[in-house]
């Protein structure tokens, strides 16, 4: 699951690469044809499907985190197997992402090696909502039902992306997705129809959750911010919507059912405008938002130390497999 | 001896019933726990392959410990998720050697979880496992011998996992090599237990719960684990208990309260 985008504004390609190439390039993706690694491509194009099929794969990773708090902890055998399920699918996800990632990377010498690095400096960022601490069972579920929920509606908006590679996984992914979905769904319809405990869990878990779901989507469209300058991703039909459309089916999807279920949201303000057709609900802290993503969220430390620990005590192991000699199988 | 077809037959033969619920108790706490310590190493393996992989293993390991409880609770005891979820560690018939945490600090804390553990601990178990499956499915107890058959599709697989990395670690560094060899003499110290019937083995004989003496399966682990492992002649002490006779340490405490925090905190809930 799991990228925003980054405002990155549409530059000129280098007047270094050949604009016969780079018009061709286009007419192919105007043409809906899919690009391969081994393709031209842009420099701009690589380097716009670096940084996001690296951040989207490395926050799948990281996305395991926060649920595997909660793997032995499943109160009942079934849901225990379900999320159980759900986390490894997720490292399944980043395990598919970070080799299309590499393929990109190829030509630059870099490596998934390189990218753990980048994790743990800071240079590659993770997903706002996995740096964000768990505290109840009912954490799994809204984590599941809607942080899956809010992955959903962002990955389906590239099922057609223009990079062939990225497009494939997230067929896979987002098949996916629609189980974990599920899962978390019939957590919260349990805690929705439980004890008045469970319902008073439930419902401070998505009041807690509510601003992170905002944020999931990234900050507003280039028109809340006063530029006209298209965006990188959509010049290269990698995704169709802005971040604010992205945010508007979700809302348009999810808040009718959070209130089904005779659940709250935080935010007095909240309304949706018949005439502009769309929720106008009160901005997050988009500076909060920025420390979190730069690694000062409430669990950013925490999780990014679990990585470093895994790196740092199978150093041996790594050691080990590279000196392997061949045997065979 | 004559076979015993179905759970109502087995119903009434209440000796064979007993050394029946006694053999299933036995694999599905040790599945359990074992599934436990795996779910803790999620996000921690050598790399993300592996990961992918042991997570897919420990929820297969938890699937059957729920195959096995739901037996029990077909055969009398109560409801799977109680057996799982309920019991205190003072009834519980898992190995101590397989409750052993994963290296110091806790999942959620700090885990300088240690691989070389992982990878002998998890080899030797599941060869056992699949030792006390077979024996279990050529028994003449037809609903022990079909939850054993149905393991036994998917367990070779996991097997085939720790054996490949344990044949690959003893075969690269001398570092890799010795961390090994340090893991395979702890298990010998420590693992009796878990390759040991605790006592019952020769009523599972006598009521076709198994097909061979515990003697002849322990020899037959033996033989198998060393022909990987360097490892001694003689069968592992239990230096640290003997979870087969519901001797267990603090650690079995410590994993069953996260194991049932959710679940006792309202045991009528449905969750
Ligand atoms: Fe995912
Ligand atoms: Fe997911």
């Amino acid at each position: 699951m799991y990228n925003f985008i980054e405002h990155v504004n549409g530059s000129e390609p280098e007047a270094v690469e050949d604009e016969a190439k780079y018009a061709q390039f286009m007419e192919r993706i105007e043409n809906g044809e899919k690009i391969e690694a081994d393709d031209w491509m842009p420099e701009e194009y690589r380097q716009t499907l670096i940084k996001l099929i690296s951040m989207h794969g490395i926050s799948e990773i990281m996305g395991a985190l926060p649920e595997k708090e909660w793997v032995p902890k499943a109160p009942t055998l079934y849901r225990k197997l379900g999320i159980m399920a759900k986390v490894q699918d997720e490292m399944g996800h980043g395990q598919l992402l970070l080799r299309v990632a590499e393929d990109l990377m190829a030509p630059y010498g870099r490596s998934r090696e390189d990218l753990m690095m980048d994790l743990l400096s800071g240079d590659l960022k993770f997903h706002n909502v996995f740096h964000m601490e768990t505290r109840t069972w009912a954490d799994a579920g809204v984590i599941g039902w809607l942080v899956d929920g809010a992955a959903i509606i962002s990955q389906t908006n590239m099922l057609d992306a223009s990079y062939g590679p990225y497009q494939r996984a997230l067929q896979r992914i987002c098949a996916e997705e629609v189980f974990h979905a599920q899962h978390g769904e019939a957590i919260v319809m349990a805690l929705a129809e439980g004890t008045p405990e469970q319902k008073a869990m439930l419902q401070e878990a998505v009041d807690r959750w509510w601003p992170s779901l905002l944020m999931f989507f990234g900050p507003g469209s280039a028109e809340t911010t006063g530029s006209s300058k298209q965006e990188v991703t959509t010049k290269y039909k990698i995704r169709k919507s802005s971040n604010e459309e992205l945010r508007q089916a979700f809302l348009d999807k999810y808040l009718p059912r959070v209130f089904s279920l005779g659940l709250t949201i935080p935010d007095d303000t909240l309304r949706y405008d018949e005439e502009k057709e769309q929720w106008e609900y009160e901005q997050p802290d988009w500076n909060e938002f920025k420390q979190i993503i730069k690694n000062n969220g409430p669990r950013s430390a925490e999780r990014l130390r679990l990585r470093e620990l895994a790196y740092e005590n199978n150093r041996w192991v790594r050691r080990a497999l590279s000196n392997e000699p061949v045997v065979q199988a | 001896m004559t076979s015993i077809d179905t759970v109502e037959a087995l119903l009434e033969n209440n000796e064979a019933l007993q050394a029946a619920k006694t053999f299933l108790f036995q694999l599905a706490d040790d599945d359990y726990i074992t599934s436990f310590r795996g779910s803790e190493w999620l996000g921690l393996a050598p790399h993300i392959e592996e990961d992918v992989a042991f997570s897919s293993i420990t929820q297969n390991t938890m699937g059957h410990a729920v195959l096995v409880y739901q037996t029990l609770e077909a055969l009398g005891e109560a409801e799977a998720d109680k057996l799982a979820h309920a019991r205190p560690a003072g009834e519980r018939l898992s190995s101590v050697y397989l409750e052993k945490p994963n290296g110091p600090g806790t999942y959620l804390d700090e885990p300088h979880y240690d691989w070389a553990l992982a990878v002998i601990r998890l080899y030797l178990y599941e060869t056992w496992k699949k030792i006390r499956l077979q024996t279990a499915a050529r028994g003449s107890i037809r609903p022990v011998a079909a939850a054993a058959e149905k393991i036994l599709m998917e367990q070779p697989y996991h097997l085939a996992h720790w054996k490949m990395w344990a044949v690959q670690l003893l075969d690269s560094t001398p570092e890799a090599k010795e961390r090994l060899e340090e893991r395979i003499a702890e298990a010998w110290r420590e693992a009796g237990d878990m390759i040991s019937f605790g006592g019952h083995g020769q009523t599972f004989l006598e009521n076709g719960v198994t097909a061979d003496s515990e003697e002849a399966l322990q020899l037959r682990w033996l033989e198998e684990v060393r022909s990987v492992l360097p490892a001694p002649a003689e069968l592992p002490l239990k230096e640290a208990g003997d979870g087969r006779r519901k001797e267990h340490g603090s650690d079995l405490d410590q994993a069953l309260k996260t194991c049932s925090e959710v679940f006792t905190s309202d045991r009528e809930a449905v969750w």
